[in-house]
């Protein structure tokens, strides 16, 4: 990865005065992005908060080129223009080479945008899609969506006398791009900032399609305040519930493996979508997912190759 | 060069001849055979073209706006539910100035599912920005695909266009037509030299942004402005075709029209056979004629007018419905053209031939019948009918 003082040199892509709210991770996380790129980039987005924070007609925060066309299909329509670069690069009419990356949230990628991000990772297109997973659809007013953690109160999974919130785990959405055997897919979080921009330059690097998704605090739908958004990412990551791993040719391979990991309640009790969580009636809910992200911590074990030190 | 072609490969052989940088396909009966016909090509390096083949025709059409928005001519096409489906996109191409030629082949929506013509797919997304030609064979689908580029490409216009045909009775029907040279179509369609591409890193733009309240309406006045031109340059662009290919094409076409008192109005294939019965009619005397629309998209309002203007009785023949209680899209388009320049025309509706129904020459004669008893009682029975329907 590029050093400090070299990535304090290179250009902005995303300039200041955008609307996100602070501590928004996505703003964060678009920033890491476009910083660790070296290439001219054509940037897609997906309807959402990244989208309309950004691109506020007359203004515009990007000084890379910029698309958006609507929610669903931010993968499908960078495919078009992955493929116009190409033809223009084979008629000599274009030399610089330029890199594509899409942007979108957990709703336009797990959920709505899931079968033109299917179509674009097989049809093979060199690009990196991002997603920028925030747990809800935030941008609409915190609904949930497959991405949701369980027990998350939402606006269409609220807390009431006989509901404790999102009933279902989130969908496990990397694993469904690793079923698509591309070059690379990854998990990351801005907390871990030189990984992550390891990540997006060897994505970048990789002649193919290559995905990552990124654990995006909301200090809005996940109730923390906005000045504590790293640390949320650094807990999510240290508790296990958001896992840094890679997989190259299908070749798993964990980023961060601590001797001990928290308790994950560290991480809930946190966060204002799981205070409900905490009293004695849901206390079997806390063992539940506390089960569950054993239990999907001991599957990456499997699968990877880890420093038995660490183990 | 005169060939024997279906409508979808004369339709591929267009698409051939403009070479398009990226073409996005997606299959659905009846188009399916112009994306087979444009695979072929491409496996056997005939065209430059970017081919991908999409998961969806929303996909599709996306993928098209992306390729379109990047500096490069970029095609598809759809039919029926494919076009519904990118009914949201569709409109997000015209809102963008996307100069996309997509021919349809026309196809009745589900449901119930059908696979048959009529005009109900392009019907539902008339006023979605799209400039719409019609074509009646599989000459002028092949001709509307050439003319369409240059029509959209224009900088007064900067609009996507459908080129439409009937599904099956021009998509699949084989017919002879007239092909032109690749070098004499290549300069006719020219280059494309659009203002602010996407793939430029020396000038980064923004397709897209977030338009409220003090920026939406200008942008969206200014894509009417270029509607209201589009009718300006498809008559240049028709009479710069006729030039070069001897084929003269305008908004609308007119048959026998010079005398007559009785005129049918209708798109796409039909007027083919409304032609001959015009033809047999003139022979009892019945003094009938015929207009023919080609451009539906933008509609041909005064000179339809002008067209009508010595005409007593005006049957409009639907091959789609409006479900709103008055009658079809065309009658209501024909209807409003005429209020307040033609005070005493009488206009009756026909819907027919809806999800593939046969229309035969008794049936257009019985039409030319009722117009004829409604031009010499005064009295119109019924505003709204169904051809050949059980009822």
């Amino acid at each position: 990865m590029a050093s400090l003082k070299e990535l304090s040199t290179r250009e902005e892509i995303i300039a200041p005065g955008h609307r996100l709210c602070p501590g928004c991770g996505a703003a964060i996380v678009a920033r890491m992005v476009t910083k660790a790129a070296k290439n001219p980039l054509v940037v897609a987005c997906a309807t959402g908060c990244l989208e309309v924070s950004t691109t506020i007609y007359p203004f515009t925060s990007w000084k890379s080129s910029f698309l958006h066309v609507a929610f669903e299909n931010s993968a499908a329509s960078l495919s078009g223009a992955e493929a116009a670069y190409r033809a223009l690069k084979k008629k000599g009419k274009i030399k610089e080479d330029i890199r594509f990356i899409a942007f979108g949230g957990d709703g336009g990628t797990y959920d709505i945008g899931f079968q033109s991000l299917s179509g674009a990772l097989e049809r093979g297109h060199r690009m990196l899609i991002i997603c920028y997973d925030n747990g809800a659809y935030m941008n609409t007013g915190i609904q949930r969506s497959s991405a949701t953690p369980r027990g998350a109160d939402t606006t269409t999974t609220p807390v009431g006398k006989v509901s404790t919130g999102k009933k279902e785990y989130p969908k496990d959405l990397t694993a469904c791009v690793v079923a698509h055997n591309i070059p690379y897919v990854a998990q990351a979080s801005p907390s871990h900032y030189a990984d992550l921009m390891r990540k997006v330059e060897k994505a970048l690097d990789v002649d193919g399609p290559s995905f990552i998704n990124i654990l995006s605090p909301c200090p809005l739908g996940w109730r923390c305040p906005g000045e504590d958004s790293i640390g949320m990412a650094k807990l999510a990551v240290e508790t296990g519930f958001w896992q840094l791993y890679e997989v190259e040719n299908g070749e798993y391979k964990m980023n961060y493996s601590p001797k001990e990991r928290k308790p994950l309640r560290e991480w809930l009790e946190k966060q204002g979508r799981f205070r409900h969580l905490f009293t004695p009636a849901n206390e079997h809910i806390l063992k539940e997912l506390q089960e569950h992200v054993d239990m999907k911590w001991e599957k990456l074990l499997q699968k990877s190759c880890v420093n038995t030190e660490n183990k | 060069m005169r060939v024997a072609m279906t409508g979808n490969e004369a339709v591929a052989y267009a698409m051939k001849q403009i070479n398009p940088e990226v073409v996005a396909a997606y299959p659905i009966t009846p188009q399916t055979g112009i994306m087979q016909k444009y695979a072929e090509y491409v496996a056997n390096g005939q065209v430059d073209t970017e081919f991908l083949t999409m998961d969806s025709e929303h996909s599709a059409m996306s993928a098209t706006i992306g390729a379109s928005a990047s500096g490069i001519r970029a095609m598809t096409a759809t039919s029926s539910n494919g076009l519904a489906y990118m009914w949201e996109v569709v409109y997000i191409a015209a809102s963008y100035r996307l100069p996309i030629v997509m021919p349809v082949v026309n196809r009745a929506l589900s449901g119930p599912i059908n696979i048959h013509c009529d005009h109900s797919d392009t019907m539902g997304c008339r006023d979605s920005g799209w400039i719409q030609l019609f074509s009646e064979n599989t000459q002028e689908a092949y001709d509307n695909a050439i003319q369409a580029l240059r029509i959209a490409e224009h900088p007064d216009v900067l609009l996507p266009a459908m080129i439409t045909y009937d599904g099956f009775i021009i998509s699949h029907a084989l017919e002879t037509l007239n092909t032109y040279e690749d070098d004499k179509v290549k300069k006719f369609i020219g280059s494309y030299n659009p203002k602010y591409p996407l793939i430029n890193p020396d000038k980064p733009v923004t397709y897209g942004p977030l338009d409220f309240f003090d920026y939406y309406f200008e942008h969206k006045r200014q894509q009417a402005e270029g509607m209201i031109n589009a009718k300006k340059v498809i008559l240049e662009v028709g009479k710069a075709f006729e030039k070069e290919f001897g084929r003269s094409y305008g908004l609308f076409e007119e048959y026998r029209m010079a005398d007559a008192e009785l005129a049918i109005i209708v798109l796409g294939s039909t007027a083919g056979t409304a032609k001959v019965v015009v033809d047999m009619v003139r022979e009892k005397g019945y003094k009938v004629g015929l207009i023919k629309i080609r451009s539906f998209r933008p509609f041909p309002e005064e000179e339809l007018a002008e067209a009508l203007k010595r005409i007593k009785v005006l049957a409009v023949m639907d091959r789609s419905l409006g479900f709103n209680g008055v009658g079809g899209p065309l009658f209501n388009d024909v209807r409003a053209a005429l209020f307040g320049r033609n005070p005493d025309i009488k206009v009756v509706n026909y819907v027919y031939g809806l999800g593939g129904r046969e229309i035969t020459p008794n049936d257009i004669w019985n039409i030319c019948n009722n117009i004829r008893d409604i031009n010499l009682t005064g009295k119109i029975e019924k505003t709204v009918s169904y051809v050949g329907v059980r009822e």
